[in-house]
């Protein structure tokens, strides 16, 4: 596989993983488990009797829920994914610089990173799948899709998030990154409650951003309702971010390494 | 610039026969790099780091494995090979380091400040292996703050100073035109030195006056040592000795701090 250069940079990840990946396996389906339990299960059963379940499209809110949780664990992992582990490899293990005093050149780099920031990204959406099935809360053949749109969701989060965590100079910024970017996305983009239910300054919030677009897609998967003109949106949006991001990395990786 | 990571800024540079612009991945694939700061990753044991940065030259897998035990023989890791590299001392880590970027059987070793904080006996052992991969016909590049050290190994060397070569040649070479053959330091009671260098000052071709002493740069030490008794002054102490490129150095690029 590695006549690939960029394979070659994914497999020092992949080896770095195999040390704990035992530890980090079970982290992938306990976390699903617990959120399901608590939010589709417990909380699930106060808001399955309300009068209002009509806004969640008569879903159960385990079904409403698991889907967007699944994209946000995307999205989540992306970010925890491509932001330390990036300054890591520029300033603390020096990993980048090590790669490019062989042949591999700076894009193998990126591309070999990122590659493996996926692979990571489709095990979290994949242990969320299997959990869900568990719990029954994949009601239709679509929802094996999931895996790919999770994907996608991720990588519109880890491609932007590595080329701005590349021209960081400490890790500072990352735990703000966390506080005000990733964690109120992952709170106002409809994962917990329907769109509908915000004030339509937060809501065009939440249309730009790509984690809502990953939900509502997700959640369309599951329950069976994609249109195709809601697919191409979404799909075209998170593409869109993706390609931006990657554009992006490129400039600022190839700045921050080769000066 | 030599090892194609710095792009250049002007002028003509050509690395084993090729172009750092065109062709840096095939420069480096006959490059070693020993970098200043280790970027050995940690968390790997000795044997993983060689493994995985073998596999960025895309060294088969069974030759890598056969390689890599002929390394460890040669950096005297060999029982180390299975540890972690976090607790290695580091002299093991240097030298490890050195095994690694000989994994590829580079035709040329760019080494930068190789043996800087290291204890003298992980100096010593160090050095022997250098100057066994010259014995082998690997051509050594190296940088280092150690006149010792570049009297040791180099056979050509050029004193930088701000960025420019202010001067080139073998060690005996530069001493030579730089220097004179030996030195005589003295050392007077303090407050008298001043007062001393006036009356050595004929001894000599030349005479250095320092807070703590005298430099006097002669062709003849003991000559000027025995001039002294004849005029019967007596210093605290006196110390004849062979010119080193440290003088030449210190000769060509002042004394004064460069910050």
């Amino acid at each position: 596989m590695a006549r690939v250069p960029a394979l070659r940079a994914t497999a020092y990840f992949v080896r770095t993983y195999a040390r704990t990946w035992r530890a980090s396996i079970m982290t992938t389906f306990v976390n699903p488990t617990l959120y399901l339990l608590a939010m589709g299960v417990g909380l699930g059963s106060f808001i399955d009797k309300s009068a209002n379940h009509a806004v969640l499209g008569h879903l159960s809110y385990l079904q409403f829920v698991a889907p967007a949780l699944a994209a946000s664990a995307a999205a989540t992992t992306a970010a925890s994914e491509s932001m330390f582990p990036v300054m890591g490899a520029i300033k603390w293990q020096k990993t980048y610089y090590a790669m490019l005093a062989t042949p591999l050149r700076v894009g193998d780099v990126l591309a070999g990173h990122l590659i493996w920031i996926a692979a990571r990204i489709a095990t979290a959406v994949g242990s969320y799948l299997i959990v869900m099935a568990a719990f029954g809360a994949t009601a239709s053949f679509e929802s094996i899709a999931i895996l790919p749109v999770g994907l996608l969701t991720g990588t519109a989060f880890a491609a932007p998030l590595a080329a701005f965590a590349a021209t960081q100079d400490t890790d500072g910024s990352f735990s703000l990154m966390f506080r005000l970017g990733v964690v109120p996305l992952f709170l106002f983009s409809g994962v917990f409650f329907p769109l509908s239910q915000l004030p339509v300054g937060l809501r065009v919030i939440a249309y730009v951003t790509p984690l809502w677009h990953g939900v509502d897609l997700c959640r369309r998967l599951a329950t069976g309702t994609v249109t195709a003109p809601g697919l191409a949106g979404h799909l075209a949006y998170l593409v869109g971010v993706t390609a931006a991001g990657l554009l992006a990395a490129r400039i600022t990786y190839r700045r921050r390494l080769l000066v | 610039m030599i090892s194609c990571v710095s792009p250049r800024t002007s002028g003509e540079l050509t690395v084993l026969g090729l172009d750092p612009d065109r062709d840096g991945p095939r420069i480096r694939a006959r490059l070693g790099v020993v970098p200043q700061e280790d970027n050995l990753d940690p968390e790997l044991t000795v044997r993983e780091n060689l493994y995985v940065y073998g596999r960025y030259f895309d060294i088969p897998k069974m030759a890598l494995r056969e390689r890599i035990e002929q390394l460890l023989g040669f950096a005297q890791l060999t029982e180390r090979g299975g540890d972690r590299v976090e607790p290695l001392s580091g002299g093991m880590k240097r030298r490890l380091t050195i095994a690694r970027s000989l994994v590829n059987e580079p035709d040329l070793l760019l080494l930068d400040e190789p043996t800087t904080g290291l204890d003298p006996q992980a100096r010593h052992a160090l050095w022997d292996r250098l100057y066994r991969l010259k014995a082998q016909g690997v051509t050594l590049v190296l940088t280092t703050h150690y006149m010792d050290e570049a009297e040791q190994l180099c056979d050509r060397l050029v004193v930088m100073d701000r960025g420019r070569i202010v001067a080139g040649g073998s060690p005996r070479q530069l001493i030579e035109r730089h220097s004179t053959r030996e030195v005589v330091e003295l050392r007077f009671t303090p407050g008298e030195t001043e007062r001393m260098a006036e009356k050595v000052s004929d001894l000599a071709d030349r005479v250095e006056i320092l807070p703590d002493r005298l430099l006097l740069y002669t062709a003849d030490g003991d000559a000027v040592v025995e001039a002294l008794g004849r005029r019967r002054l007596e210093p605290l102490s006196v110390l004849a000795r062979r010119s080193t490129l440290e003088d030449v150095f210190l000769q060509l690029t002042g004394r004064q701090l460069v910050d």
